[in-house]
C-alpha cells in the first residue's frame, strides 16, 4: 500500500494541503496534484533544470526533491509570476522581447531561476549571470538571448537600463 | 515517483540512529541529490529510506571555543559558499563547493552527503583533505572523531557503520590559521560536470613572503579515494618561493598518486594533469598569500 | 506589411507563462503507463522472455514480447511516402524485435497502472539470448566475415546502400603533371539531439480511430507509419501534435508512436502513455550518423583544385531510419561546394552496425562532411603555405553554376559576401597578424569554414504544402498548415506571410499551432529546413485565393470592380483613389450573416514545389589554446548566412545562435561513447554527455547577407539547419592555426588535445 502523508505548504501564495504519496517527487505533486504544468520533466535527475521551482526563495530541481519535504515550505513556480490582473512580470516580458523563447520547454525553469537571481537586488557581470544560470540546459537558443533577457531586466530593476 | 519501500523522517540525531538501528536495510538520505538518483537508476530501488533532511540542527557553520571550525553536515553547498566564517578562514572550501553541478544542485546538495558517499571526485574532498579535516561521527555509543584520511576507506566506502551519522566536519584552528588555498576542478564543462581531476593546494608563507613555510596538496580522482601527496609537500616545504620550487612540487606530486584509466580519462592524461594542476594551484595559493609566483 | 520585421513570436506569451501545453501536460492522469524492456546485448537472438515474475507485480496489466507482435516490418524515416516501391524507405524492424541489433533494442513492453509498477516489471523480466558477435564501426562491418545485421533482407556485408557521384574522369585528371596530392581521413562522432523534452506519446481508441498524441515534427507522416506498422488503414489513425520541446530531426522519425498505439490495442483501446527517459532517448531514439571520410585532392601549386576524390563511410547503426540520404547529401556538398577543374569522384556507403539507429539530425550529413571538407582544405592550405581564405575563393562554386540534378542555381556570390562580413566582425586580418608568432604555452588562433546547403527535398522526394485559411466575422483569419512549430518560429513566420499577402494586421492572424491529422490539411512537417520556403508557397497561394474571394464578396457589397479593390491594413480600399470603402470586419460579418447571399469565406490550396534553393554561409572562430592544460577556449565566434530575405530578423538570428551552439558541442565536447567489449552505451545521460552549458559559450554572433531567392514565394530559403554546419571545422581550423596541430577528428576535447599535443611533441 502506498504510504501517504499530509503535506501543508504555500504554493504560489496560497496555503494548500493534500495527502501525498511519500514516493512522489515535488515535480509529481506540482504537476499531478496542482496542475502546475510549467514544471517540466527533462531528465528527472537534476541535470537539465526544466523542473526548477523556488522553495523559500531558493531554486531547486523539484525532480530530486521529495514532495513530503515541501511540508511547511513556500513554493513558487512560473505560474506565480503573472500578476493577478494578468500582467506579465518584467522577466517574462523581457524573455518575449529579447526572442529568448524557442521551443519553450526549458523556459519556465530559466525564468524561475531568474526570479531568484534578481530578487537579490545585486548587479552581476555577464559571466556571473552565466554561472547563476548554469543549472539549466537549453538546446534551442545557445543561451544568448536568454542571457540578454536576464541582463536587461537586471539593469532595468537597478535603474541602469 | 520513486520506487522506495518506506520513508522514515528522523526527528533528531538520536532518532535517526534509532531508525537506522530498527531498519538495518534502510539507506540514509540527506539532500537526496545522490540517493534519489540512484534509486531511480535502480541501484537503490525498493529500499527503505531514513531521512535526516528535516534536521535543521545539522545545518550551519560555527566556531568552537578553541577556534575549531565546525561545519554541520546538512549545510548546503551554497550556504557554505556564502558563510562568513568559511569566507574568512577557509574560503577555498567555499570556492570548491561552488563548482559542484549547478546552482540548484548546490542548494540541495550537502557537504555531509558529498563526503559520506565516498566518491573520489567530490568537490569538497580534496580541500577537506588538504586542511586535515576531522570527521565527527555520532552513534548509539556516543561521538567519535576520525581524521578524514581514515574516513575514506575505498571507492564509495567510508568509515561509518550503518547505525552512525556524520554530525560535523571540523577544521582545527592550526590547520587553517595562516593558510590560504586554491582549488582547481578540471572537467570537460565549466558547469554541471563531474571532475576529471581535482586539486587543492594551500600554503603558509614566511613573513617576508619569500619562503614556503608549509604547503599541503590533495587530489580527487588521482586514485580510488581522495588523497594527500606528501612527496609534493616535502619538495616545497621550507623552500624559497620560486619557479624551481613550483616545478619540483608538480613533479613530486606525481610520485604519490595512482590514477586509473577509465572511459572518462586515461591514466596518462590524469597523471599529466596531476603535475600541471599542482603547479598552477601552488602558484595561485602563493599569490593569495601575498607572494609573487 | 509584416514580412521582414522582427515581430514578437506569436507563441511566446503562452510559453513564458506556462500556458503552452506539451504532450505530457495534456495527457490525462489516469493513463496506463508503458515501458520498454530492452536488450542487454549488442547483438543476438532472443530465445525466450520470462515475464512470470513481472506479471505478478501489483498494477501490471499486460506484457507483450517480441514473440507476440504482428509479423510486419515497417520503415520509420520521416520522409514523404513514395508510390514507387524503389524509392520507399527500408522496412527492417518490427514493433519489438527477436533479432536484437543494439544494446537497448526493444524486446518487450509492459503496460501497468503506474510508473513504479511498470518500472519494477521491466526490472523483473528476464530474457535469454543467443549472443552474436557485434560490430560498432562501419569500416569493420563492411569486411568479409563481419557480423551480419540485415542479411535476410539482402544487405550483404551490412551495406545498406552505396552510391557514386561526381563529374569528369578522375583517373585521367590525376595524371595532370605538377600536382601536389593531399590526402586525409576525417572522423565525426555519434552525437544526440538532446531536445529538452524527451520523446513521448499517448494513444487511445475513440470514434473507431486510433488516436495518438505525440511529441513529433511530422504528424501526417507518423500517421501513415502507425497505419503501416499496425496493418491498419491509414485513415483510421489520427495523429495530434501539440507544442513540442524541441526536435532537431530526432522527432522526424516514427519513434514510439507505433508501439504505443499497438499497446493501446492490446488493452482494449485504453489510454496508454509511453514516455522515454533521458537515458533511453540517448540510445533508443535516433542519433546523428558518425561518418568517416577519406579525401584526396590533387592541387596545383597556386591552390587550384584539379581533381578530388572522396570516400565516405556512414554509421547507420541498427536500423535503416533515414539511411543513405545523409551521406549522399554530403556527397552533393563535396562535388558542389568547390569545383575542381577536371573531376570529382565520390563513393559513399551507409553501413549497418550494432550501435543506436542514426536518423535525421540538424544538418542532415552536412555538419559531418563540412568537418571533413573544411579540415581538408585547411590542411591543403597549410601544405602549400597558402592563405585559407584565398584557397577557398579560388575554388568555390562560381556564380551562375547550375546543378544538373536539382536545377539549383548559384545566383549570387553569397559565400564571398558572407566571408567579408565575418572577417570584418572578428577582425581576421589584424588578429592573424597578432597571433602569427606565438610560441608560449598559451597560443591563439583564427579559423574559418564555409558550408553548402540546399532547401527542402525536391527533387529527391515530394515537396508539397497545403494551407487552409478561414475568415472570421471580425476580419481576423485562422490559418492551418501541416508544417509544424517545433521551436524554430514557423508559426510566427507563417502569420507574418499571411498578414503580408492578405493585407491584414498581424494580430488579426491566428495560427492553429497544433496539428491534428483529422483536421489539418495534408503536409509533411518540419525537416530539411523546408518550412519557410515550402510553407511560403502554400501560404501565399492560399492567401491570394482567400483574397480573391474576399474581393469578390467586396464587389457584391460595394458594386466596385474587384480589380480596383485591395485589402490594406484590414480594410477594403478602392485603389483608384485610395478611399476606404469598408473594414474587413464589416465585410466578413455581412458575408456570413447576409440573408441574400451568405458565404463562409475560406480558402484551402495545395502547392507542389518543384524548385530548390542553395543556401550558404560561414563560421569564423577565434580560440585560445592552453597547451599544458590541454584546453581550447573559444573566445569569439560568428556565423554569417545568406538565407535570402529574412522573414523575421530577430527570429532568424535566434535560430543561428542555436545552430552555432550545436556546432560548438559537435566540434568540442559532444560524443556518445560505447563499451568496446559489450557495446553498452557509457554516457547516455546529461551529466556524462557533454552538452554545452551557458558557461561553455562565448558571445554568439549571427549576421546575414540578404540576397532575395528568386524562386521563393517571399524571397526566403533554408535557415533551420545551416547554422549547425560550419562551426566545428572553423574551431578545428582555429586550433590548427594556434598550435600547428591538425586534428582530423571531432569532438576536439581535452582528451584528444592531450593525445595530439603529445604526438606533436608539444607536451
Amino acid at each position: 500500500m502506498a504510504q501517504l502523508q499530509l503535506v501543508k505548504c504555500t504554493i504560489n501564495g496560497e496555503y494548500r494541503e493534500t495527502m501525498v504519496d511519500v514516493r512522489a517527487s515535488l515535480t509529481d505533486m506540482l504537476r499531478n496534484d496542482y496542475s502546475l504544468t510549467s514544471v517540466k520533466k527533462g531528465c528527472e535527475v537534476g541535470e537539465c533544470g526544466a523542473c526548477t521551482v523556488l522553495i523559500d526563495g531558493e531554486a531547486f530541481n523539484s525532480c530530486i526533491y521529495l514532495a513530503i519535504w515541501a511540508d511547511g515550505k513556500n513554493i513558487r513556480t512560473l505560474e506565480s509570476l503573472m500578476g493577478p490582473d494578468g500582467a506579465l512580470s518584467d522577466i517574462q516580458q523581457a524573455f518575449i522581447d529579447e526572442t529568448a523563447v524557442q521551443c519553450g520547454f526549458c523556459i519556465p525553469g530559466f525564468i524561475v531561476t531568474t526570479a531568484e537571481i534578481l530578487e537579490t537586488g545585486k548587479e552581476y557581470t555577464r559571466d556571473e549571470l552565466r554561472k547563476l544560470l548554469s543549472g539549466h540546459l537549453c538546446r534551442c537558443t545557445g543561451y544568448e538571448n536568454i542571457l540578454n533577457a536576464v541582463e536587461k531586466v537586471m539593469k532595468q530593476r537597478l535603474g541602469k537600463a | 515517483m520513486y520506487d522506495l519501500k518506506a520513508l522514515y523522517e528522523a526527528t533528531s540525531v538520536a532518532n535517526a540512529i534509532e531508525l537506522l538501528t530498527a531498519h538495518p536495510e534502510a539507506k540514509l538520505i540527506a539532500g537526496g541529490s545522490d540517493v534519489l538518483v540512484q534509486m531511480r537508476e535502480g541501484r537503490l530501488a525498493g529500499k527503505e529510506l531514513v531521512s535526516i533532511f528535516k534536521l535543521d540542527e545539522l545545518r550551519g557553520v560555527s566556531t568552537d571555543a578553541d577556534g575549531t571550525l565546525r561545519i554541520l553536515p546538512l549545510t548546503s553547498f551554497s550556504h557554505i559558499t556564502r558563510d562568513p566564517l568559511i569566507q574568512e578562514h577557509i574560503n577555498v572550501l567555499g570556492e570548491a563547493v561552488d563548482m559542484v553541478g549547478g546552482p540548484q544542485i548546490r542548494n540541495i546538495g550537502t557537504i555531509g552527503g558529498n563526503t559520506c558517499n565516498g566518491v573520489t571526485s567530490a568537490d569538497s574532498a580534496a580541500t577537506l583533505h588538504a586542511y586535515d579535516a576531522i570527521m565527527e561521527i555520532t552513534g548509539a555509543q556516543g561521538v567519535r572523531q576520525l581524521p578524514i584520511r581514515e574516513f575514506y576507506v575505498s571507492a564509495g566506502k567510508v568509515a561509518l557503520s550503518h547505525e552512525e551519522l556524520l554530525t560535523a566536519i571540523l577544521i582545527p584552528k592550526k590547520a587553517y590559521e595562516g593558510y590560504k588555498g586554491h582549488y582547481i576542478k578540471y572537467a570537460m564543462r565549466n558547469a554541471m560536470d563531474i571532475a576529471t581531476l581535482t586539486c587543492s593546494v594551500n600554503v603558509k608563507l614566511s613573513a617576508d613572503k619569500k619562503t614556503i613555510e608549509d604547503v599541503r596538496v590533495a587530489y580527487g580522482v588521482a586514485g580510488p579515494v581522495p588523497m594527500r601527496t606528501p612527496s609534493a609537500g616535502a619538495a616545497a616545504k621550507g623552500k624559497p618561493v620560486s619557479a624551481q620550487t613550483i616545478e619540483a612540487f608538480g613533479e613530486a606530486a606525481k610520485l604519490d598518486v595512482n590514477p586509473r584509466t577509465s572511459w572518462r580519462a586515461t591514466k596518462d592524461f590524469r597523471l599529466h594533469l596531476v603535475g600541471e594542476l599542482a603547479k598552477r594551484g601552488l602558484r595561485e595559493a602563493i599569490k593569495l598569500n601575498g607572494g609573487e609566483a | 506589411m509584416s514580412v521582414g520585421k522582427s515581430v514578437k513570436r506569436i507563441d511566446a506569451f503562452d510559453k513564458v507563462t506556462g500556458r503552452a501545453k506539451y504532450t505530457d501536460d495534456l495527457c490525462p492522469k489516469n493513463a496506463l503507463i508503458a515501458k520498454v524492456f530492452r536488450s542487454t546485448v549488442a547483438h543476438g537472438v532472443v530465445k525466450s522472455v520470462d515475464v512470470s515474475a513481472a506479471e505478478k507485480i501489483p498494477g501490471v496489466i499486460k506484457i507483450v514480447t517480441c514473440f507476440d507482435v504482428p509479423d510486419i516490418k515497417f520503415p520509420t524515416a520521416g520522409h514523404p511516402w513514395s508510390t514507387d516501391p524503389h524509392h520507399q524507405d527500408v522496412a527492417d524492424r518490427k514493433l519489438l524485435n527477436t533479432h536484437v541489433r543494439y544494446y537497448g533494442d526493444d524486446v518487450a513492453a509492459v503496460i501497468a497502472e503506474n510508473d513504479i509498477a511498470a518500472t519494477q516489471a521491466v526490472r523483473a523480466i528476464k530474457a535469454e539470448y543467443e549472443e552474436l558477435p557485434f560490430v560498432l564501426d562501419p569500416l569493420e562491418a563492411m569486411k568479409e566475415g563481419a557480423p551480419q545485421l540485415h542479411e535476410d533482407q539482402g544487405f550483404k556485408n551490412n551495406v545498406l546502400a552505396h552510391s557514386q557521384s561526381g563529374y569528369g574522369d578522375y583517373e585521367e585528371a590525376i595524371k595532370t603533371p605538377g600536382l601536389t596530392v593531399v590526402e586525409g581521413w576525417y572522423h565525426t562522432p555519434i552525437v544526440q539531439h538532446c531536445h529538452i523534452e524527451n520523446h513521448l506519446c499517448y494513444a487511445y481508441e475513440e470514434g473507431h480511430k486510433m488516436v495518438v498524441v505525440s511529441s513529433t515534427q511530422i504528424p501526417h507522416i507518423v500517421r501513415r507509419i502507425v497505419g503501416q506498422a499496425l496493418g491498419r488503414d491509414w485513415g483510421s489513425v489520427r495523429l495530434i501534435k501539440p507544442y513540442i520541446g524541441g526536435g532537431f530531426g530526432n522527432k522526424q522519425d516514427a519513434l514510439y508512436e507505433p508501439l504505443c498505439a499497438y499497446l493501446s490495442t492490446q488493452v482494449g483501446g485504453r489510454l496508454v502513455k509511453l514516455e522515454m527517459t533521458r537515458e533511453e532517448t540517448f540510445v533508443s531514439s535516433r542519433v546523428r550518423h558518425a561518418i568517416t571520410y577519406h579525401i584526396t585532392t590533387h592541387v596545383k601549386p597556386d591552390g587550384t583544385f584539379v581533381a578530388q576524390r572522396m570516400e565516405g563511410f556512414s554509421n547507420q547503426g541498427a536500423y535503416a531510419s533515414h539511411g543513405h540520404g545523409i551521406v549522399a547529401k554530403g556527397a552533393s556538398a563535396f562535388s558542389q561546394l568547390y569545383k575542381s577543374e577536371l573531376a570529382t569522384k565520390a563513393d559513399v556507403y551507409t553501413v549497418y552496425t550494432n550501435t543506436p539507429t542514426s536518423g535525421a539530425m540538424r544538418g542532415y550529413g552536412i555538419p559531418q562532411v563540412s568537418f571533413a571538407i573544411e579540415s581538408h582544405v585547411d590542411n591543403i592550405a597549410k601544405k602549400l603555405n597558402l592563405d585559407p581564405i584565398a584557397i577557398r575563393e579560388k575554388n568555390i562554386m562560381p556564380v551562375g553554376f547550375v546543378d544538373g540534378f536539382s536545377k539549383n542555381e548559384n545566383y549570387y556570390p553569397s559565400h564571398l559576401q558572407c566571408i567579408e562580413k565575418a572577417k570584418a566582425y572578428i577582425g581576421w586580418d589584424e588578429k592573424k597578424k597578432q597571433y602569427a608568432n606565438e610560441t608560449g604555452p598559451v597560443r591563439h588562433g583564427m579559423g574559418m569554414a564555409i558550408f553548402w546547403y540546399n532547401t527542402a527535398v525536391w527533387p529527391i522526394s515530394l515537396e508539397s504544402s497545403s494551407c487552409r485559411m478561414v475568415l472570421n466575422q471580425d476580419g481576423s483569419v485562422q490559418i492551418q498548415l501541416a508544417e509544424t512549430e517545433i521551436g524554430q518560429g514557423a508559426d510566427t513566420a507563417f502569420a507574418q506571410m499571411a498578414s503580408e499577402t492578405l493585407g491584414i494586421p498581424l494580430e488579426k492572424v491566428y495560427v492553429v499551432s497544433a496539428q491534428d491529422t483529422d483536421i489539418t490539411p495534408f503536409g509533411t512537417g518540419a525537416y530539411a529546413s523546408r518550412q519557410t520556403y515550402v510553407g511560403g508557397f502554400s501560404v501565399k497561394q492560399t492567401a491570394l485565393a482567400l483574397k480573391e474571394r474576399i474581393l469578390k464578396q467586396a464587389q457584391e457589397q460595394t458594386r466596385m470592380a474587384p480589380f480596383n479593390l485591395d485589402i490594406i491594413d484590414g480594410k477594403i480600399v478602392r485603389t483608384t483613389d485610395g478611399r476606404v470603402l469598408m473594414s474587413l470586419e464589416e465585410l466578413a460579418t455581412e458575408a456570413l450573416y447576409s440573408l441574400t447571399h451568405s458565404e463562409h469565406l475560406t480558402a484551402e490550396t495545395t502547392y507542389q514545389i518543384k524548385t530548390n534553393a542553395y543556401t550558404f554561409g560561414c563560421t569564423f572562430a577565434e580560440v585560445e589554446v592552453d597547451i599544458p592544460l590541454c584546453k581550447a577556449k573559444l573566445l569569439n565566434i560568428v556565423n554569417v548566412h545568406d538565407c535570402g530575405t529574412l522573414i523575421n530578423p530577430a527570429l532568424a538570428q535566434a535560430q543561428v545562435h542555436g545552430g552555432m551552439s550545436m556546432a560548438i558541442g559537435f566540434g568540442m565536447s559532444e560524443q556518445l561513447l560505447f563499451d568496446e567489449k559489450t557495446g553498452r552505451p557509457l554516457n547516455n545521460n546529461l551529466l556524462d554527455y557533454k552538452l554545452s552549458t551557458i558557461m561553455d559559450h562565448p558571445h554568439l554572433e549571427g549576421e546575414f547577407v540578404e540576397n532575395p531567392e528568386p524562386t521563393s514565394a517571399y524571397g526566403t530559403k533554408a535557415l533551420g539547419e545551416p547554422p549547425a554546419c560550419s562551426g566545428a571545422p572553423a574551431i578545428r581550423n582555429a586550433i590548427l592555426d594556434a598550435t600547428g596541430v591538425a586534428i582530423d577528428q571531432c569532438p576536439i576535447n581535452p582528451h584528444v588535445l592531450f593525445a595530439s599535443f603529445k604526438e606533436a611533441g608539444l607536451l
